[in-house]
């Protein structure tokens, strides 16, 4: 199975164990294109560690053919950071959701995208707590009844793009459970990313918020709604692309090709921090509000950084310039003395 | 402390067998240095030493309040130093606040250096003590030696001619008052000397002024006649065993500990760690060893503390995490975590006291029980507990042994008093440590059998397969795992068989443990006292002031706490009567009273101090005469 030179296929990532996921869950979809990339990305199953917290996406480990963790609620971030510092060589990827990393979880998520260790992290956002049966997450929308918001929920909710750029995330990026090509991509995108590679997957719970993204997904609404991110292409969106944002100022307008010029619209560029941020902020409900900006998908933001462990391993190699300590001088230290 | 007295040409010398001394002072004072600076001396003149320093909380509290007053205390002798001393010999008031916030502790005609330019009517108004009322001149301090020695100035005479400023002159007034220790107790100045010269390498003309007041303190001992009534004293050096030392304090014990066990296994040690009083040095020491490979990782909090060092353990690292007790209770669940997994952890707990914040800079034997049970479930791990500054460095050790060769969690206790005393160390060589060896599953080929992650050896230790091994690909989780395979299971027999395995390999840790041994005293008789953790030097004093004194009692120390040494019970039962004292409300005592279903007597200290030599020996003789 690893001896071989012959690249991995998806069959190889799969694990004996069966997925417990609900029928019809968004997760089945995000596993089959993880094993996918992972098969593409010419990755060797004992290379690879997936780390997971606890909830229904938490479970990935167990259905991947590889080394795995399965942590406790809201720690993932923390475990892989650990195992990344002392194991720098691997490819160390995340799984996790809405409730694990950014409710329970959230201090070690701002934490460790500052931090920038090498990890690949998998955010199911279903905008729900689905493993403890259908209490209302820190993604979900204000209003969402549930059972512990039986008149709707009150709070506001968390932005994942726009909370990862102020965190000073290096790649960030978003793409919905049903687009399979494009999270493919994406996933192989991240792991090539050398930091904290961030890809959030809107990802449909059928039993306690079924449908929670049909705005981007329906039909008749998804080409109004949706706004595919390329990088240097212009923003472009509407049936038949008859659509396109531009910018005045810092300012983002929509306007309708018929009338206006391609050519001054927003070209998309993912290495602009200041452009990444403005997307981050087209986060309107099209339920709700009929002056809406449509939802970005793809890659928002890249940016190269030394990484966490990169940085430590540096200074571990200036202090050895001379030579490693060795155990005499670890056991004696700088100031002895001998009697007798 | 038997004295003898010589007589030779100049003065009078008397010998002392140990001499505790206080260096007190304001916080900006740098008693801390002078103090560390005495220690040095006399460790390396060969004498046994345990040093402690008390300081406030507060970085910067009011200058000249008692509040303000930062304290180093030592005991050095020939025998017989187990502590930093009960009371002081000799305390070094450098104002009045320090005198004041001290006196109490000092020994009925014990000495007095104080510096009178501490003594002025401010520092008297700040102290408490009233403008009008000073304790020199009023003849309160009658019961003492008192000898009165204006320093500020005379340290400005010896240095008017350095042409620094006079801010920077009155900071080497410390220096001068060490001057007058080294010459009333006969010790060499040229540790401090050398000490200065390279502490202030790129500093001449500071060094210079520290080392003339220094040198003008020893002289002033020797010109003035204000010590020709007394004398001076010499302490002989300690018999000790040859070798080469060093001095630590419990916390840079408890890191080197760590870093000798990962050099020994062969392994890479990791520590993931957030700060907290008073355990933070052992993240600040592990953090300077990456010559030696140390990788810290300073967390966003406790959690992620104890959650990196579990990735890292995953990945092959020995691992551990550090903390005192409101962090132990943030990491509870981790902790639970790595015992399910079965994975290699230390976590090292510099006890303090009190629930929550309570008093963070003092010592406390109060999570004890917190250690032992304070985990959701049945979750047992191995508990091991320093007995002092040296023993952290053994007893970090042992736990990354246990850890290692028994994949899993290990609880090493040490508290705030041992943290921060110090102690020559005997330095071990390498080939004098135990061997750590760990359980790698090797490399398997596609056609062999299936992978077993929780297949356990005889003493049902599981074995230890790193990423990056191929053919060991394997899940391992927070959920309760089938027997064997490791596959997430909820059969009920499972759970009981997994659960009772989990217990068994904790409790077969004791096949390693050796057999707790009398510390003094017989082997049985009227009274044991029984103690674990810091309290072995006071204890150790007291019994052997009571043995002195003709009372039937024996000491015997306990590290481990789990699983306790297989003779304990025997020992127990070998004394009429067992006493325990501990810096908490008797919990080692309900440990022992559960497991051994026999009656000790308590003897309970929690005002954030270590027990003193009297309390425990009057205690002895209180409880010998009941019997």
């Amino acid at each position: 199975m690893t001896d071989t030179l012959a690249q991995l296929t998806a069959k190889d990532f799969t694990s004996s164990q069966e997925p417990k996921w609900c029928p019809g869950c968004g997760d089945f979809a995000i596993l089959q294109q993880l094993k996918n990339a992972m098969a593409d990305l010419g990755l060797k199953t004992e290379d690879v560690v997936v780390v997971s917290g606890i909830g229904c996406s938490s479970r990935l480990p167990y259905y991947i053919a590889t080394y795995g963790m399965h942590g406790i609620h809201g720690r993932a971030m923390a475990m892989a950071s650990g195992l990344k510092t002392a194991r720098p060589e691997l490819s160390v990827w995340v799984g996790t959701g809405d409730g694990d990393a950014l409710s329970i979880g959230g201090n070690h998520y701002i934490h460790t995208v500052r931090r920038n260790l090498d990890l690949n992290v998998i955010l199911f956002n279903n905008e729900i707590y689905g493993l403890t049966k259908g209490q209302y997450s820190p993604t979900s929308k204000v209003g969402l009844k549930t059972v512990t918001s039986p008149n709707g929920v009150v709070d506001h909710p968390i932005n994942t793009v726009a909370l990862t750029l102020g965190a000073g995330g290096t790649f960030v990026a978003r793409v919905m459970d049903r687009d399979g090509k494009l999270m493919r991509d994406i996933f192989k995108r991240a792991a090539e990313h050398r930091g904290t590679s961030v890809v959030e997957i809107y990802q449909n719970c059928p039993i306690f918020n079924d449908g929670a993204f049909d705005a981007f997904s329906d039909k008749e609404r998804k080409a109004d709604t949706t706004l595919y991110l390329e990088q240097g292409k212009p923003l472009v969106f509407g049936a038949d692309g008859t659509k396109g944002i531009r910018l005045d100022g810092f300012t983002p307008v929509m306007v309708n090709l018929a009338e206006a010029s391609k050519d001054d619209l927003w070209i998309h560029d993912e290495k602009d921090f200041i452009k990444a941020n403005i997307l981050s902020r087209f986060f309107d409900d099209p339920n709700t509000n009929e002056e809406f900006l449509p939802r970005p998908f793809g890659i928002f933001y890249v940016e190269e950084r030394s990484t966490y462990e990169d940085a430590l391993t540096a200074q571990i190699e200036k202090t050895q310039e001379k030579g490693e300590g060795t155990f005499e001088e670890l056991l004696a230290g700088n100031s002895t003395w001998t009697i007798g | 402390m038997s004295e003898t007295t010589i007589l030779n040409k100049q003065d009078m010398v008397t010998a002392k067998t140990s001499v505790s001394v206080l260096f007190a002072g304001d916080s900006g004072d740098g008693m801390q240095l002078t103090g560390t600076q005495f220690a040095n001396t006399v460790a390396i003149y060969g004498s046994d030493l345990n040093t402690f320093p008390n300081f406030p909380s507060e970085i910067r509290p009011p200058a000249g309040t008692v509040s303000g007053v930062s304290g180093f205390q030592l005991q050095f002798g020939t025998t017989g130093v187990y502590t930093p001393g009960a009371k002081f010999d000799v305390m070094i008031a450098m104002n009045a606040a320090a005198l004041k916030a001290n006196l109490k502790n000092l020994h009925h005609g014990g000495i007095i250096i104080a510096d009178t330019d501490g003594f002025d009517a401010k520092n008297l108004k700040l102290s408490g003590y009233g403008e009008e009322n000073n304790p020199l001149l009023d003849g309160s301090l009658k019961d003492y030696t008192l000898f009165q020695i204006p320093v500020v100035t005379l340290t400005r005479k010896a240095l008017a001619d350095t042409g620094l400023s006079t801010k920077i002159i009155d900071r080497c007034k410390n220096m001068f008052v060490l001057g007058v220790l080294y010459w009333l107790y006969s010790l060499p100045l040229e540790t401090t000397i050398e000490t200065l010269q390279s502490k202030f390498k790129n500093k001449q003309d500071i060094a210079s002024a520290n080392i003339k007041a220094v040198q003008a303190g020893y002289n002033f001992g020797d010109e003035t006649e204000m010590f020709s009534q007394h004398g001076r004293f010499t302490v002989a050096p300690a018999d000790k065993k040859p070798g080469l030392y060093r001095r630590v304090t419990g916390n840079e014990a408890s890191a080197i500990g760590l870093a000798a066990a990962a050099k020994k296994a062969g392994l890479e040690l990791f520590l993931g760690s957030y700060p907290i009083t008073p355990a933070s040095e052992i993240l600040q020491t592990l953090s300077g060893m990456k010559k030696w490979g140390v990788k810290t990782f300073q967390a966003e909090d406790e959690i992620a503390g104890v959650l990196t060092s579990i990735g890292a353990a995953y990945g092959g690292a020995l691992a551990a995490t550090n903390t005192s007790g409101p962090g132990l209770a943030l990491k509870t669940e981790g902790m639970g975590l790595a015992v399910i997994l079965e994975i290699p952890l230390v976590i090292i707990n510099v006890m303090r006291g009190s629930p929550s914040t309570g008093l963070p800079t003092k010592p406390e034997q109060s999570d004890l029980l917190m250690a032992m049970y304070g985990r959701h479930g049945e979750a047992p791990m191995p508990v091991i507990a320093a007995m002092s500054p040296v023993d952290c460095f053994y007893a970090a050790y042992e736990a990354a042994k246990i850890a290692v060769e028994y994949m899993t969690p290990v609880l090493c206790l040490t508290d705030g008093y041992l943290a921060l005393s110090s102690e020559p160390m005997l330095v071990p060589s390498p080939d004098d440590l135990a061997s750590i060896t760990p359980i790698f599953s090797a490399e398997r080929k596609p056609d062999d059998p299936p992978y077993l992650p929780y297949k356990r050896d005889d003493r049902g230790v599981r074995p230890w397969a790193i990423p990056g091994t191929p053919g060991l690909e394997h899940r391992i989780g927070g959920l309760e795992k089938q027997h064997e395979t490791g596959n997430v299971s909820h059969d009920p027999e499972n759970h009981a068989l997994m659960t009772r395995l989990r217990a068994e390999k904790v409790a077969r840790v004791a096949d390693i443990v050796p057999d707790l041994t009398i510390d003094n005293g017989p082997e049985q008789g009227d009274l044991l006292v029984l103690g674990w953790g810091s309290t072995y030097g006071a204890i150790k004093k007291a019994v052997e002031q009571a043995i002195e004194g003709d009372c039937n009692v024996s000491h015997a120390h306990l590290r481990y706490i789990n699983p306790f040494p297989k003779n304990l019970g025997a020992m127990l039962g070998n004394f009429k009567k067992v006493l325990i004292p501990e810096n908490n409300c008797g919990q080692l005592l309900s440990m022992i009273r559960d497991k051994f279903l026999i009656e000790p007597v308590g003897f309970s200290k929690v005002q954030g101090l270590p027990f003193n030599e009297m309390e425990i020996e009057a205690k002895i003789t209180d409880i010998l005469k009941e019997l």
